[in-house]
């Protein structure tokens, strides 16, 4: 006598042992399981419900922000973060420093046939509490799976929307002479956080990333009623990427006081060991900010009331220079110029 | 940072800034060759020049591993990766180096090279042990600092019976180099690039001490202060250097002493005449072929030597026309003599050596220094 299959029977899936196979892709079953059991389990709200093709949102107040980020980082799981937290802070940053509030996520993964599903499920837990302490909602995805050796374990892209109320207009071309910039805190922590774990060196205290979302911090700014005109976060390329950013935009220039910048010691002594400036290293949790000078005292105590603010800092001021270039007066005393970073520093670091 | 911000502290640089104004004579000028690389970065990265009198002028040597490196060396290196399918571990400047053919180990590695950056060549020691089944080959570049870590490394491989594991050997000396340089017409004739004396090196001295510079400060009556790779002790190196000429001594002077001896690292100097010996001659960019001027893997250590294994034949190729490397490295010309430099050579696409490295002469003005070749309102 043969057994019967009982009726929609399906084995649970395998999240403590198992691993991404190439049916989990495959537009089956096996990826229905997997979307349900993992994904939906941990990230559905009532947008993500709908199973549809496309997602039905209600419009917010404003104008639409959206801002895309793919995350690559290696390692996957990282002092003081994970690629899962890392692709919701990314991006709800990217939206927050626009001024808006971010509210939707969408994310794409493409996964590695092998990769662990044990490890799966971290990334997309600590997705989820990322995206509910940002008050932002998961709303749309996309599962893909390459075979072995064609991927390295799990991508994920993410997009971002939030909408801008009216009134407040943010962009990097909006720096004058005469404005100052501010830094939210210490520089280069996330950077270094990969790279020594990388590296495998060990330090005294960990040097953890800063990976965080700062779309608080851009509310709290944005409500102390500072003249504020660029916000940005600076991730790949550093502090120093960023300002050149804003510098060329503006068609400004900048003058820095590097003992103003605020660094940790356990990030400085790493950087030392490594071979690295700080201000080239990429941050995930921190802003750069212009504001008319009069109202720089508002907005750094406004900044340093917020918790991600506690260290924030006036850094230097925006000068004429049609060359847009960026200048620091170094601690030392000289005078130099601060540039992009040539090549790639730091390969794969969010 | 402890032991660091000591050496990199703003109230004493202004202390020695002074001191060095109250020093120098307003009726001449004084050049000084810094040799090596990392105080020519000291220097640009801490704005070092800013606290020098006028009259004060630093010529940038030719003491960059990366700057010296011709491009036929290179061209060895990549053909190993993409003829005889090694992987090649090369320190991270290096790759992006032009070589001929508008290669470089960065393009070679997007071509399917398996082309490596490593810190140290214990990590490709680590990766020759990991991948028995190919071959690995270190690109080893670099003056007497990261010669004895070679040293050790071709000693452990044959220890351990390390088969796959070979050297491109392209360790280069710094004296030999010092020497160029002061033979040439340029110093010695034509006077075209005054030389009033030399910051001599910071960690190629911990190796090799500071007696090898007596001779420079004798025979040619330049004086030479041997400093660290801090701004501090390059101010410090300044001010010595000045009363130096002042005085009209031309000594050997030692401000680095918490690091180099007169006689340096024995246990490290034995190490190197172990494993390698002189070759008779070595192109360098910008100097040419110098006589005794760099290092091949002894004999016995003849399986370890990745010229010998694949029969390299070293063929020289000269540099782009255009580029004015090889007169910036001897100090004839400045970065912005260059005709290129900043206009279609820049960092990210650089057509000679010095254009490569952060310790370059024409990269570190280039990222540090540039603005102050046009006015800029304050």
């Amino acid at each position: 006598m043969s057994g019967q299959v009982k009726k929609g029977y399906a084995r649970p899936l395998d999240i403590k042992h198992g691993r991404v196979d190439m049916s989990h892709g495959g537009g089956g079953r096996a990826m229905v399981q997997l979307i349900t059991d993992l994904f939906a389990k941990h990230l559905s709200n009532e947008y993500l419900a709908q199973g549809n093709d496309g997602t039905c949102l209600p419009l917010g107040q404003g104008k639409l922000v959206v801002s895309t980020d793919s995350h690559v980082v290696s390692p996957i799981f990282f002092p003081g973060g994970d690629i899962g937290c890392l692709s919701v802070h990314g991006t709800v940053n990217d939206v927050a420093v626009m001024g808006a509030t971010p509210l939707y996520l969408t994310a794409g993964f493409i996964l590695e046939e092998g990769f662990p599903l044990a490890d799966l499920a971290r990334i997309v837990e600590s997705m989820a509490r990322a995206a509910n302490e940002a008050g932002v909602k998961l709303v749309a995805g996309d599962t893909k799976v390459v075979e072995q050796g064609k991927g390295d374990g799990v991508f994920i892209t993410t997009t971002g929307i939030g909408f801008l109320p009216e009134g407040i207009h943010l962009s990097g071309d909006l720096a004058r002479p005469g404005d100052v910039l501010l830094v939210s805190g210490s520089v280069g922590d996330h950077g270094v956080a990969i790279m020594s774990k990388r590296e495998n060196l060990s330090f005294d205290a960990p040097i953890l990333s800063d990976t965080a979302s700062l779309n608080g911090l851009t509310a709290a700014m944005l409500a102390s009623g500072a003249n504020i005109k660029v916000m940005r976060d600076p991730t790949r390329g550093g502090l120093a990427a960023t300002i050149n950013e804003i510098a060329h935009q503006s068609g400004v220039g900048i003058h820095l006081e590097e003992a103003a910048i605020p660094v940790k010691p356990e990030v400085d002594a790493a950087c030392e060991l490594l071979g690295l400036d700080p201000i080239n290293i990429a941050n995930e949790g921190k802003l750069i900010a212009v504001c008319a000078a009069a109202d720089a005292d508002k907005l750094l105590a406004a900044m340093r009331a917020h918790p991600q603010g506690r260290e924030a800092a006036v850094i230097g001021k925006v000068v004429e220079d049609a060359n847009g270039f960026v200048q620091m007066k170094t601690s030392f005393g000289g005078r130099r110029m601060v540039d992009w970073l040539s090549g790639e520093q730091l390969p794969r670091i969010c | 940072m402890k032991y660091v911000d000591e050496f990199r502290d703003g109230d004493v640089a202004q202390v020695l800034a002074k001191a060095i104004a109250a020093e120098v004579r307003a009726d001449r000028r004084y050049n000084f060759m810094e040799f090596c690389g990392g105080h020519t970065h000291a220097i640009s990265r801490y704005g070092v020049p800013d606290l020098l009198p006028e009259n004060v002028r630093m010529i940038h040597g030719p003491g960059c591993p990366v700057c010296v490196l011709p491009i036929g060396r290179i061209d060895l290196a990549i053909k190993l990766a993409l003829e005889r399918g090694v992987i090649l571990c090369t320190y991270a400047d290096t790759v992006r180096v032009p070589a001929s053919g508008g290669l470089s180990l960065m393009r070679a590695k997007a071509r399917g090279g398996d082309i490596r950056m490593v810190y140290a060549v214990t990590d490709a020691l680590k990766i020759a042990r990991d991948n028995p089944g190919k071959e690995v080959v270190f690109f080893a570049i670099g003056f007497e600092t990261t010669t004895p870590p070679t040293a050790v490394a071709i000693k452990a491989a044959q220890a351990e019976g390390l088969k796959n594991f070979t050297v491109l050997c392209c360790h280069v000396l710094t004296p030999s180099a010092i020497m160029n340089i002061l033979e040439s017409p340029e110093v010695r004739e034509l006077g075209t690039v005054p030389l009033d004396g030399f910051i001599g090196p910071a960690h190629v001295s911990t190796v090799i001490g500071s007696r090898p510079y007596e001779f420079f400060a004798e025979e040619y009556r330049k004086p030479v202060v041997i400093a660290g790779f801090e701004p501090l002790d390059v101010m410090q190196a300044i001010l010595m250097l000045v009363r130096q000429v002042n005085e009209g001594r031309a000594l050997v002077e030692n401000e680095f002493t918490r690091a180099v001896t007169p006689e340096g690292n024995e246990k490290a100097q034995n190490l190197v005449s172990d494993v390698f010996e002189l070759r008779r001659s070595f192109e360098w960019r910008g100097l040419g072929e110098v006589p005794y001027s760099a290092l091949r893997i002894r004999e016995k250590y003849a399986e370890f030597d990745a010229e010998r294994r694949y029969h390299l034949e070293y063929q020289p190729v000269p540099d782009n026309k255009a580029c004015e490397c090889g007169a910036i490295l001897r100090g004839v010309k400045k970065p912005t003599d260059c005709k290129i430099f900043g206009t279609v050579c820049t960092p990210e696409n650089p057509m000679g050596s010095c254009m490569v490295s952060s310790e370059g002469a024409c990269a570190a003005h280039y990222t540090y220094g540039r603005y102050k070749d046009v006015e800029v309102a304050e």
